[in-house]
């Protein structure tokens, strides 16, 4: 680090990012039996990376996680919610059944515990993904006409 | 032919037509968003698209073919009014037809216009948006729960926003215009969402068929009336009916040619599907605010945007805002056709709404040709381009011929549906409107059609330049069903009927 400016926000983020990281697995795997869930998550994810990038910069971040990362991301969070129905329609169940995923009778519950997991997972991936893709082109924009020349 | 349809298609695709029929597209978008080559996409997307014109036949097969005239598809097994299922009956099945053979057309002659158009490492980003705009126009025009439609109505406005900007490669001025759209979209599906609101405190349920059968008990509540307001302003708003209407000419003038065009065909016909699903079905026309609202509200806005648009489209410069302005004047003779509140007066509204699609298709897709080989949309452009581009220009035409309403053409058979139906119930002066209004088209089509053929090309340089193949093939497909639904209705008049009939909850007559 070249300069000694903000010393303290740099080592406090430090040690606040992997908590909130924590925090948001936590909210993550929280979902299937309280409040939570995967876009909350997902959010807090984001916040932590926005954090990352308020602090140390934006360039540093993209380095970090890039930007194609973060979209690829959002890409493969809905690739993965709709995997899961067509598993479902694979195993012979309708679209979403998560009884039909291991063909279980009505009273087993692996495959509903699976499936939400799965569909959470993918609403994390989906909206951290988002999250930064937006961040990213926000703080990213280069402006097009400088501000004197208007 | 569709008995043939539907002992030839595999088991898994008729049980699970309805889901297959929006997730091929939507789990194919983000798909597209990995993928490096715009090529590639591209065939992919006319892959998702196909595959949903094959759903949407099957699904049209069955609904004719079941006793009761409705395909259900519960999504998770979760049955009706807990989960949300995918309704489809023949109103339905008519629009997902029409929706799935217009995205097929038009993602096929997407490419050159897309390459010319869009930057390059954009191709693939651009068929996502666009699968995923398909796709929610789809899930609008299948779902049977309302909340699930507002959910599909943002997912499909949201990338259209997205679609309309990326015109500003070509033009600046796409930017306010997406902006402008996405202000006035987003109060639109506000108020349906409010409207809903309402309609679940008073019923306590979110499925369609659950609200209407609960309805009739609640006549005279006031929350009920609020929500049906605020419904019919917010999905009024996204089918551009007129004074809601300022959005549509600006987004259609400057997003890319392709966008234009397959807007023009889907985005207004579907909000219009909901709206009459919301009209007819869910409210029905027996409730005394609604016929007030037909008669005070709906009837004079139809009218209203008839001869107003019409007005505004022949003083127009630009050939697509020209156009733009008239799809506005023919969103209010479907309004028209639906506010006289018959089963006829609908039917013709839902066939002028399939006709127009075809016809504002045709157009657009001519328009694109012209964009692509002349860079060029005011009138001036035009002059000349019978000569140096004569088969897209005599699609053009012909597509021009049925939008007045010439004998022989779609759009002529359409305006004499309407024209029974005001009839049946002594209208003759909104008959005398409805004519009027033609004549301005063939004011605003004549001054178009004069540049194109009697005029002097600007530029004699530029000789014999036709669109490319891709594109002619779609666009002689879309003109050439304009003049064989013109002299054989039965195929479209009939889907139109059934729909009707179903959204009135009658069985469909067969």
């Amino acid at each position: 680090m070249k300069s000694d400016h903000h010393v303290i926000l740099r080592v406090v983020t430090k040690t606040l990012i992997p908590i909130i990281f924590l925090f948001a697995l936590y909210v993550q795997f929280h979902g299937d039996f309280g409040p939570g869930g995967g876009f909350q998550a997902g959010v807090i994810v984001a916040v932590a990376v926005i954090l990352y990038a308020l602090i140390f910069g934006v360039p540093a971040a993209m380095r970090a996680i890039p930007p194609v990362f973060t979209r690829s991301l959002a890409a493969v969070g809905v690739m993965l919610y709709a995997g899961v129905g067509f598993w479902a329609l694979l195993q012979g169940g309708q679209y979403l059944e998560y009884q039909a995923l291991f063909h279980e009778e009505p009273g087993g519950h692996h495959g509903q515990h699976v499936g939400i997991l799965l569909i959470e997972l993918g609403v994390l991936f989906g909206v951290s993904g988002a999250m930064l893709t937006i961040f990213y082109a926000f703080a990213g924009r280069v402006a097009e006409i400088r501000d004197e020349d208007w | 032919m569709m008995d043939i349809l539907l002992n030839a298609a595999p088991r898994w695709a008729l049980l699970h037509a309805p889901v297959l029929l929006v997730m091929v597209p939507l789990f194919l978008a983000p798909v597209l968003a990995l993928v490096p080559s715009g090529r590639i996409a591209w065939l992919v997307s006319v892959f998702a698209t196909a595959a949903s014109l094959f759903f949407a036949l099957i699904l049209l097969g069955q609904v004719q073919a079941s006793p009761i005239g409705v395909v259900s598809y519960d999504i998770g097994n979760w049955p009706m009014p807990i989960g949300i299922v995918f309704r489809v009956d023949a109103l339905n099945a008519m629009i997902l037809l029409l929706v799935s053979a217009i995205g097929v057309l038009a993602t096929i002659f997407s490419w050159p216009t897309v390459v010319a158009e869009i930057n390059k490492q954009k191709h693939p980003l651009f068929y996502s948006a666009f699968l995923v705009c398909f796709a929610g126009l789809c899930g609008v025009a299948i779902t049977g729960d309302a909340f699930n439609l507002f959910v599909f109505l943002e997912i499909s406005s949201i990338s259209t926003y997205v679609l309309v900007a990326l015109g500003a490669g070509r033009d600046r001025r796409a930017l306010p215009a997406a902006f402008n759209y996405l202000i006035m979209g987003t109060i639109g599906a506000s108020f349906y969402i409010i409207g809903i609101g309402f309609l679940y405190a008073a019923t306590g349920t979110l499925n369609i068929a659950d609200i209407a059968s609960q309805l009739p008990s609640l006549a005279g509540n006031r929350s009920v009336e609020a929500g049906f307001a605020f419904i019919v302003i917010g999905l009024g708003l996204k089918a551009a009916m007129w004074p809601l209407h300022s959005w549509l000419p600006n987004a259609y003038s400057y997003s890319p040619s392709f966008v234009t065009m397959f807007l023009s065909a889907t985005a207004t016909k579907v909000a219009l599907y909901a709206l009459i699903r919301f009209l007819f079905t869910v409210f029905r026309p027996e409730f005394a605010f609604e016929q007030a609202s037909f008669t005070f509200i709906l009837m004079p806005l139809g009218i209203a945007a008839m001869i107003s648009c019409s007005f505004q489209a022949v003083f127009q410069t630009d050939v697509r805002r020209t156009l733009a302005y008239s799809s506005v004047a023919q969103v209010g003779y479907m309004i028209l056709g639906v506010s006289i509140g018959s089963i006829d007066g609908l039917s013709a509204g839902l066939f002028h709404l399939l006709n127009h699609a075809m016809i504002k298709g045709a157009l657009f897709m001519a328009v694109a040709g012209v964009v692509l080989t002349y860079q060029g949309t005011t009138i001036r452009d035009f002059a000349g381009l019978g000569r140096s581009a004569p088969w897209t220009m005599t699609g053009f035409a012909i597509a021009a011929l049925s939008l007045i309403g010439v004998p022989l053409t779609a759009g002529f058979q359409s305006k004499l549906q309407l024209g029974y139906a005001l009839f049946e119930q002594g209208m003759w002066w909104a008959v005398a409107l409805v004519v009027f209004s033609s004549f301005l088209a063939v004011i605003y089509m004549g001054r178009i059609l004069e540049a194109i053929f009697f005029q002097a090309p600007i530029n004699p340089r530029k000789s014999r330049k036709e669109a490319p193949i891709l594109l002619l093939v779609p666009l002689w497909v879309l003109a050439l069903a304009n003049i064989y639904f013109g002299i054989n209705t039965e195929f479209p008049l009939g889907l139109a009927r059934d729909a009707a009939a179903a959204a009135f909850g009658l069985e469909a007559f067969r």
